[in-house]
């Protein structure tokens, strides 16, 4: 565990949260040496805060990229987790039976309709959905009220537990030697000659490339760089409750049950910063939801609510950079750590550690912003 | 229960009874939101509805109470039992449980004054049904009148255990035994709190008739135990623990623990409140100033939830922020203010006088505080010692990434009852204090409520 | 495991998992269980583990137990009645497959 301070890393990656992790998977796996360093307990992790789906239905809509992205992301999940699973013994709860998004107006129906047909154009037909009227939504799942008109449906989403990920991805991190320092922000980084340094709490690390993989942090510590990674915080607030008896086919959007039984409740999107407090308010909307697409849930207990704050770009749509001016710098900055898991740990890691170009990540670059 | 208060004060233990009639003497309007059916928070529960046919059993410090309550019920303060605040923030919105129904409410100013809880004691074994708490076989004795059936075994450490075992013998209860794990190592320490003492010697006279009575009745009493561990099958049958190096077993159905007391720091840390470690008496506390005011402009904090002080502290305390609330809310001024607090932090220092003598002398040993690899860390999700000090060792980030990763601390008690342990064993791992480990965030609700009580829909469902 | 220090007072009849049992009145439900020495009352839905009352205060969530139909109420929060119907959460429930 303890970090070599005299010794140069062949990649150094700045955050230990699911995309940084799992980057460092990949790319320990090589045989390469890694570092990561991460923040401490206490600060922001949007990785701590995930709603735990893989997700297709719906992302590209605006970013036909992006739609095959996430295909090919969902499509390796079940083998990624079977991976994970041998290797560290966890197991992190894939349940890919297909995902719901409930309608509970006109509009939104008429909304998704228009998405999920977007994705499938740009997906060439390889995106498949279903949009469910209320009876048909109600055979399949009984317990959903009257008040809910319908629901868009893919059979390419699932969920798994994000918690129970990242755990995954730290032991296969410890198990492929990776050095991995907690409590190490880092202050600054610049370039020396044909290497790296970065300055952290504690010291200075070296390595040949380093990978951004730092959530919210990532704007500022990449100027360092001459690299603009935009990104903004957006609060989603989320309920958990106590253990309830099975009765969740599949996962939704609004709600979805754990492999314990308890159930997710979400979520919200405010901009209000760098605030991770709950409100009245929105634990308020987000329990009468619940209860109206699921009135069989009114005598269920809350376990906890808190607020976690997703790492977006400017078009919602990940970045995948690398550097023009300094090879071997990258930033990654995304808000589907989950869904995009195996990908980060595959073709990314390839990505960084080959430093060759991908066509599947190139659409990715924070150059667009640049316009 | 109005949408809006000046001042709402959570808790009717002494600290909240003494707030709220404090600040309402001096004219804010305000209200008292209590857990319980009755006011007396726990140290003096039920002791104005009492089912026993003598309160004195219980001892004068108890009797003592039955003042407090009597004034505050005599003060006509709106006060709302059987609620409980699932719900706290920076803004002043409060959810509240109210006989079943969610209610929601909101006030300028809160003091949260919910007392404490007792500090986990954790053992291989603790879980097994047929242990308990020291405080819940008070609750007992104090709210249905009920003892032992077949004579108790003590263990642990703290004035708490030996009240309770003085009270038992007053009541006629024989004793099993005391398994005392207070370490003599401590006594040179503590000495040094002694001349301070002094100013509190009704405390130290009061402890010694306990211990005095407690020999005289001949309880057979295991100093310097350690490596406690509870056995039986279904339930509790026997505990086994060494005495000065001597192995030592004892069968018993019922044992009862007592390690000291913490703040119950819930409300006022969802609420967003700045805390920090106390070494001296090994727990976590909000920082509030010199008249209980937090980190947060509109919360106070008054009492043992503030810091551990014992009621008569708590009382003063209470009455402290009362008048600070009643000024911040112009209804008096400064000097007023200051004429009125200074006989009460006069009191008030003479009874908290006790406190660096009493945490020394009873300081709790690091093996009692970071148990055995079996031992049950986290009750409600079943997770042990052993994998806590696995991933802390592997370089975990801290309690926070330990929850998230083992789901210790997620269950019903919201780490109530485990989050001291986790943070000891980081401590102990990492050779970090706990202040630099920091704690579990806290988050609402923070008593139950259901999804139905929130989204306002009426439904089968109890308190 | 408990008994009442002076037994003069009133009894109230509540149903345990069915049966009748008479209990001191006034009590919470979960000093009836010790004094009826019906323990564990709760059997853990993580493994099963067999549980009871332990921190009477309502901060602990050991003392879960069924009450006129509904689950997981904290028996230390709540006073017994005459005619309640209690049950003992000894089996765990299913959770997702």
């Amino acid at each position: 565990m303890s970090v070599k301070p005299n010794h140069s890393y062949d990649t150094l990656i700045v955050g230990g949260g699911l995309v940084g992790a799992a980057v460092a998977c990949g790319i320990a796996a090589t045989g390469a040496r890694v570092a990561v360093l991460d923040g401490s307990d206490r600060d922001f992790r949007a990785s701590r805060g995930n709603f735990g789906l893989v997700w297709v239905q719906g992302k590209g809509a605006n970013f036909p990229a992006y739609a095959r992205l996430s295909g090919v992301a969902a499509r390796q999940w079940s083998d990624f987790s079977a991976e994970l699973h041998d290797a560290t013994g966890i197991d992190v709860g894939l349940q890919q039976t297909g995902g719901y998004d409930f309608c509970l107006t006109e509009d939104e129906w008429q909304q998704r309709e228009w998405e999920m047909r977007q994705v499938a154009l740009h997906t060439g037909g390889e995106f498949e959905y279903q949009m469910l009227d209320a009876a048909e939504l109600r055979q399949r799942i009984p317990e959903v009220s009257d008040e809910v008109l319908g629901a868009s449906y893919s059979a390419a989403d699932g969920h798994v537990n994000p918690l129970y990920l990242l755990r995954a991805l730290h032991q296969r991190m410890h198990d492929l030697g990776v050095d991995y320092a907690p409590g190490q922000a880092v202050q600054s980084s610049r370039r020396h000659h044909d290497e790296y340094v970065v300055s952290a709490r504690q010291q200075d690390y070296r390595a040949a490339k380093l990978v951004f993989c730092a959530g919210l942090s990532n704007q500022r510590l990449c100027r360092d760089l001459d690299m603009h990674i935009p990104v903004q915080p957006l609060r989603g607030q989320l309920l958990i409750t106590d253990r309830v008896p099975a009765f969740l086919p599949a996962a939704t959007l609004q709600v979805r049950q754990t492999r314990e039984g308890t159930l997710q409740i979400g979520d919200s999107h405010e901009d209000v910063g760098l605030d991770e407090s709950t409100t009245l308010d929105v634990i308020t909307r987000l329990a009468q939801r619940a209860v109206k697409i699921f009135p069989h849930l009114a005598p269920v207990r809350v376990n906890r609510a808190w607020g976690a704050l997703r790492v977006m770009t400017p078009d919602g749509v990940p970045i995948y950079h690398q550097s023009a001016e300094h090879p071997g710098a990258y930033a990654i900055s995304c808000h589907s750590g989950v869904t995009l898991a195996a990908l980060h740990a595959r073709e990314v890691a390839n990505w960084i550690y080959a430093g060759a170009d991908d066509p599947l990540i190139a659409p990715f670059s924070a150059e667009r912003f640049n316009v | 229960m109005k949408a809006a208060y000046q001042l709402l004060v959570i808790g009717a233990g002494p600290a909240g009874m003494a707030a709220a009639q404090t600040a309402a003497r001096q004219g804010v309007e305000v209200a008292v939101i209590d857990e319980q059916p009755h006011p007396g928070g726990q140290i003096y529960r039920n002791v104005n509805a009492s089912p026993l046919a003598d309160i004195e059993l219980l001892g004068k410090d108890y009797v003592f109470g039955r003042q407090l309550v009597q004034g505050f019920e005599h003060a006509h303060i709106d006060y709302f039992a059987n609620s409980g605040v699932w719900y706290l923030d920076r803004s002043g919105d409060l959810g509240i449980v109210q006989d079943g129904v969610h209610r929601r409410t909101s006030a300028q100013r809160i003091v949260v004054a919910c007392g404490a809880q007792e500090r986990p004691m954790p053992f291989p074994g603790w879980d097994k049904a047929g242990v308990m708490t020291a405080g819940a076989a008070q609750i007992l004795m104090k709210s249905a009148a009920m003892v032992p059936s077949e004579a108790p075994v003590l263990a642990g450490n703290g004035p708490l255990l030996l009240l309770l075992a003085w009270q038992y013998l007053r009541a006629g209860v024989r004793l099993r035994a005391i398994v005392d794990t207070a370490k003599s190592a401590n006594r040179w320490p503590a000495l040094r709190y002694f001349p301070q003492a002094i100013a509190a010697s009704d405390y130290l006279f009061k402890g010694l008739k306990l211990v005095s009575a407690i020999r005289r009745a001949r309880v057979p009493w295991f100093r310097q135990a350690e490596d406690l561990r509870a056995l039986g099958e279904k339930r509790l049958s026997a505990l086994h623990f060494t005495c000065r190096g001597k192995p030592q077993h004892i069968d018993t159905p019922l044992l009862l623990l007592h390690q000291g007391v913490i703040p119950a720091l819930q409300i006022a840390a969802a609420a967003g409140c700045e805390t920090r470690w106390n070494s001296l008496q090994q727990c976590w506390q909000p920082q509030v100033d010199d008249w209980g005011q937090s980190s947060v402009d509109s919360i106070f904090v008054a009492g043992d939830a503030a810091a551990i002080g014992g009621a008569r502290a708590a009382w003063l305390g209470g009455q402290l922020a009362g008048l600070q609330l009643a000024h911040q809310l112009g209804l008096i001024d400064a000097v007023k203010r200051d004429k009125l607090a200074q006989p009460i932090r006069k009191a008030r220092a003479r009874h908290l006088a006790i406190r660096p003598f009493l945490d020394t002398w009873y300081r709790v040993a690091e093996s009692s505080l970071v148990p055995r690899d079996e031992t049950l860390a986290c009750r409600c999700e079943e997770v042990s010692v052993g994998e806590l000090r696995t991933l802390a060792a592997m370089g975990c980030t801290g309690p926070n990434q330990a929850k998230a990763f083992t789901r210790c601390g997620m269950g019903p008690c919201q780490g109530r009852f485990c989050g001291s342990t986790v943070e000891q064993i980081f401590a102990s791992e990492t050779a970090a204090s706990p202040q630099q480990i920091g704690r579990f965030n806290t988050r609402p609700p923070l008593k139950p409520v259901t999804l139905g009580q929130i989204a306002g829909i009426a439904h089968n469902e109890q308190r | 495991m408990f008994k009442l220090l002076d037994d003069t007072g009133d009894l109230v009849v509540i149903q345990l998992d069915g049966a009748d049992a008479k209990v001191p009145a006034g009590v919470s439900v979960a000093a009836a269980l010790l004094y009826l020495d019906r323990i564990p009352t709760r059997h853990s839905v993580v493994n099963g583990a067999p549980r009871a009352p332990f921190c009477m205060m309502g901060v602990c969530f050991e003392c879960l137990i069924e009450v006129d139909g509904v689950v997981d109420q904290r028996a230390c929060q709540l006073q017994v009645r005459a005619g309640m119907r209690l049950r003992l959460q000894l089996s765990s429930r299913d959770s997702v497959p």
